[in-house]
């Protein structure tokens, strides 16, 4: 199972907490994905409300580690105050650093996201950063202090699973030692499944079983997905070829 | 004087972030809080002394993916 940030994590699959029909749906999902890891974030709260309180009871009651988000945040600076006051609200240095950069993509701005990376490393934070396929990028984050990294699939919320098969693999290839998540992006547990297949660590999603008609169902067969991906790829899996190769013996066919 | 909360203008009658808080109706509640887009941890808030115009945001624990 993956270690990030030198703790062992119990499942291969993190799940968002946004989008579901109900708390307890919420809940019933978490408990059938196995999931080890649970993002969530800060928003404002108006004075006498208790929103956030009820939330937080929800969330420490799944006994599961907490990822909270910087999503949202559009500059490094928005970033890292947002982070801070993750960190004081979820009593957790781990930060799962979005910067965006494009609002209608919500494709991560590279030089925003390695400066926050920086500078929440500097301050004691642990960071995931929500960052694309780029090799060069995924350096430069090393080179900032991260020490596990989260590629997107595709960008948030589309479920179009792997768009960048080769960029992705290059990643992979190129960085074997470092852990990786697939954040975002993924629609199906087959989607999943071809992720770890590929030697990535986990996953990371929330719509494609918060939005589905059945969020538990779905995380079920994500769970199932993501440990059917990490079998295939303890196994070496068989090399594609071009040409048909007969898997049935010829030798002893009859002659007819 | 007025400062804003949260995107809001509101008038408030006492000058430390930790009684502004209270004055706003927070009392005990699990918030972060920033000031002029800068951090203010929970045991600073005392000593934080607000100025007319500032810009205050109070957030909690939210869903999120």
């Amino acid at each position: 199972m993956p270690v990030f940030y030198g703790t062992d994590v119990p499942s291969r699959l993190m799940l968002g907490t946004a989008q579901y029909p109900s708390p307890a749906i919420l809940a019933e999902a978490f408990r059938r994905s196995g999931a080890g890891i649970a993002t969530v974030s800060v928003r404002r709260e108006a004075g006498g409300e208790s929103t956030g309180a009820g939330f937080w009871t929800l969330v420490r009651d799944l006994g599961v580690h907490v990822l909270p988000n910087t999503a949202g945040c559009h500059s490094a600076r928005e970033a890292v105050t947002t982070a801070e006051m993750a960190r004081e609200l979820f009593e957790t240095d781990w930060i799962k650093l979005e910067v965006i950069g494009h609002a209608d993509t919500l494709q991560p701005d590279p030089f925003g996201l390695v400066e926050a990376a920086a500078a929440l490393t500097k301050k004691g934070f642990k960071v995931f950063p929500y960052t694309t396929e780029d090799l060069v990028l995924a350096e430069r984050l090393l080179d900032a202090g991260c020490e596990v990294l989260m590629p997107w699939g595709a960008p948030i919320g589309t479920g179009l699973g792997l768009t960048n098969i080769y960029g992705l693999r290059t990643l992979r290839a190129q960085l074997p030692d470092v852990p990786m998540v697939i954040d975002a992006g993924l629609g199906l547990p087959s989607q999943a499944a071809q992720a770890i297949e590929m030697g990535f660590d986990a996953v990371l999603l929330n719509t494609a079983v918060a939005r589905s008609g059945d969020p538990a169902g779905m995380a079920e067969g994500f769970a199932r997905a993501v440990e059917a991906g990490r079998l295939a790829f303890d196994a070496d899996p068989m090399e594609p070829r071009d040409m048909a190769a007969p898997s049935t013996p010829i030798l002893g066919k009859a002659i007819l | 004087m007025k400062i804003t909360v949260n995107g809001e203008p509101r008038e408030i009658s006492t000058t430390s972030l930790e009684d502004a808080l209270r004055e706003l109706g927070y009392g005990e509640a699990k918030v972060a809080t920033a000031v002029n887009e800068a951090f203010v941890a929970a045991p600073a808030r005392s000593g934080m002394t607000l100025e007319p115009g500032d810009r205050l945001e109070v957030v909690t624990p939210r869903q999120g993916g």
